[in-house]
Formats: C-alpha cells, sequence, structure tokens
C-alpha cells in the first residue's frame, strides 16, 4: 500500500532497514526495475523495426491493388488476414483482434486475483488465476497458428528464380516482402511470446502455491501482486506491438 | 498418530465492489479503444497515411497510461516511485526519434 510518510526512529534514515523507502516492499520495487529493463528491451526490438522499415521503400499505388514484392515494405494489413477455419477469406486484422482481446480480458482476470488476494479470499484468487492461465495459453495457442500460418504461407508465393515460387517465410526469404519482414516479425512477435509463456509458468506457480495455502500461511498474497505487475507488462508490451506491427 | 489439521484462521474481508466495478470498466475503456483503432484502420484511407500514424500513437499511449495507471496500480503509488519508473522512459522517446531519423536518411541515400 502506498503510504508517503515513513516512520522512521529518530536519528535514523528511511534508508538504514525496517522502512520501505518507497512505499513498496523490496520484491515489488524488484518487479519495477526488472519491468522497466525489460521495456528497454521491447522498445529496442521495436525501434529498430521502426529503423529498418523507414530504411525501405513505402508502397504508393492503392491498398487495393497492392501485391506482394521484395522491393517494398509490406502493407500488415494484407498479410495478415487469414482466420482459421475460414480457408480463402479475407478478414484483415480480425484474427490479431481476437488475440487482444484474448489478452486484456486475462489482464482483468489477474488484476481480480490481485483485488481478491488483498482481501485473503483464497477461493477466489484460485477462480481468477485459473481465468487467466487459461487467457494466457489460449493466446498461446493462437500465436502459434499465426506463426505457422506465416511460415507455411499462401497461395500467392513470390517468384524466386523464373519458374519457381517461393511459399511462406524463413529467416532468408519470405514471399511477403523483404528479408527483414520476417526476421522482425520471428523476433518481435517471438520474444513477445515467450514472455507470454513464461508468464503462464509463474501463473501456475502461484496458482499451485495458492491451493497449498502458502500464501494463507504466510499471511499475505504479495506474490499474486507481483507475477500480476509482471502478466500486466506482457499485456502492455502486446498493445505496442499491436499498434507499431500490425496497424501503423 | 492423530492427523494434525492444520487451521489457519483467516478473515476472509468482502469484495468492495466499487472497486471491482472501476476494474471492469478500465477493461471496457480498453476494449473500446482497441475497437476504435480497428475502425480508424478500415475508414481512414491510407493516403492519410501521418493522420492514421499520429491517431494509433495516441490511442495506444492512452491505452498504455490505462494499464500501467489502474491494472498495475502505479497511479496510487508514491512519488517517487511513479518518477523513477516514467523518466527513464525519456530515453526510450529519444532513441525512437534518433532512429527513425537516421533511418529516413538511410532510405533517401539510397
Amino acid at each position: 500500500m502506498a503510504s508517503t510518510s515513513v516512520a522512521t526512529a529518530p536519528g535514523r534514515s528511511a534508508w538504514d532497514g525496517g522502512a520501505s523507502p518507497m512505499g513498496a516492499s523490496y520484491g515489488k520495487l524488484m518487479m519495477w526495475f526488472f519491468l522497466l529493463s525489460d521495456a528497454f528491451t521491447f522498445s529496442a526490438l521495436l525501434i529498430t523495426y521502426g529503423l529498418v522499415r523507414s530504411a525501405h521503400p513505402v508502397y504508393t499505388g492503392s491498398v487495393h491493388d497492392f501485391k506482394f514484392s521484395q522491393h517494398y515494405w509490406p502493407i500488415p494489413e494484407r498479410v495478415f488476414e487469414a482466420v482459421p477455419f475460414l480457408h480463402g477469406v479475407e478478414a484483415p486484422l480480425v484474427f490479431v483482434g481476437i488475440m487482444t482481446f484474448i489478452l486484456i480480458m486475462s489482464s482483468v482476470t489477474m488484476v481480480l486475483a490481485v483485488e481478491a488476494g488483498h482481501r485473503m479470499d483464497r477461493k477466489a484468487v484460485e477462480k481468477w488465476m485459473l481465468w487467466t492461465i487459461l487467457g494466457g495459453i489460449c493466446f498461446l495457442s493462437c500465436q502459434a497458428w499465426e506463426w505457422s500460418h506465416f511460415i507455411h504461407g499462401s497461395e500467392a508465393g513470390k517468384a524466386v528464380v523464373e519458374g519457381t515460387k517461393f511459399f511462406g517465410a524463413n529467416l532468408v526469404h519470405n514471399q511477403y516482402g523483404p528479408p527483414d519482414f520476417a526476421a522482425f516479425f520471428f523476433f518481435i512477435t517471438g520474444f513477445h511470446g515467450f514472455h507470454v509463456f513464461s508468464g503462464v509458468c509463474l501463473n501456475f506457480l502461484i496458482y499451485y502455491n495458492t491451493v497449498m495455502g502458502v500464501y494463507d500461511r504466510r499471511g499475505h498474497y504479495e506474490m499474486v501482486e507481483k507475477v500480476g505487475l509482471y502478466w500486466h507488462f506482457v499485456d502492455l508490451v502486446w498493445v505496442f506491438v499491436f499498434t507499431f506491427f500490425y496497424l501503423v | 498418530m492423530a492427523h494434525a489439521e492444520e487451521t489457519v484462521h483467516i478473515n476472509v474481508i468482502p469484495p468492495d465492489h466499487a472497486k471491482i466495478r472501476k476494474l471492469w470498466i478500465t477493461a471496457l475503456i480498453l476494449l473500446v479503444i482497441t475497437i476504435c483503432e480497428f475502425i480508424v484502420a478500415f475508414t481512414i484511407p491510407h493516403e492519410y497515411k501521418d493522420l492514421r500514424v499520429w491517431i494509433f500513437i495516441t490511442m495506444t499511449i492512452v491505452k498504455a497510461a490505462y494499464i500501467v495507471g489502474e491494472f498495475m496500480h502505479l497511479r496510487y503509488e508514491v512519488k517517487v516511485l511513479i518518477w523513477s519508473i516514467l523518466i527513464p522512459m525519456i530515453f526510450v522517446v529519444w532513441m525512437l526519434v534518433a532512429f527513425l531519423y537516421e533511418g529516413m536518411a538511410i532510405s533517401s541515400v539510397r
């Protein structure tokens, strides 16, 4: 809990121990600073994407006539327009929209778990942690499908040499645009997906400890709050990835 | 040997519905902004690229503010903590400006 005044005995400073100078516990404070450094990593990835993209020529024709080419950066909404079970239906960004929805909802269930933890309500923490884990797993499954679709490609492959065509993407070639495009897709969404995966593991650990009554015995549910910070950060990063990779 | 039931007496505080309502409203705001982003993506033509980009960036920052402020509870922390998280972000803004400028320079040289 935030409190602006820190009570200290006369002759002692707030840094002599026994007090929380920033009104947050050591663990929570360190989680904040870890997230700050992680934000730098993600910023570096996204800013490099911006650099490389702005160094490439822009497609100038109309969106309707857009064709994949090595010579200019692709329009993202023409790349990500597939939805599972709807083969051949062009639905630009719909699937990414569903993924965004899933992640925001799992952030809400996490914050509800944190709230229940403040009230020492074990049953509610268990319930909301399970929903959060489910949301995380759904998101990862969606990402697995999206990666698989991106790697295998669509019907309109690109001509590599006359007469041969290349479908999908790897780190050297891709049918959608310059090689850097696929490389950034793999690195940015992959690094984010790895964070989601670690988040799901941490959430499961918290759920397990809650069920075993560890936090009841400890007398507080602060671990739920710390892992909650991490989980919200993962959601926060997705908000930026969604804007800069898929929308812009 | 008798099974020693470990009973820890826990006082469960009843939920504060106003607080929970506020969390759901925050979620609703995030969803509405995301839907607005979709509407912008499909109604404003690609010819107005700068306008689109600025709308997207503004909406993203608003969403980020809600997530960090409400969900991560930063708005209610001590001032020192708030500033020690926000001030280092200046480096990110500078890096963004510098690198985009550099990218455009590369593109004009090519």
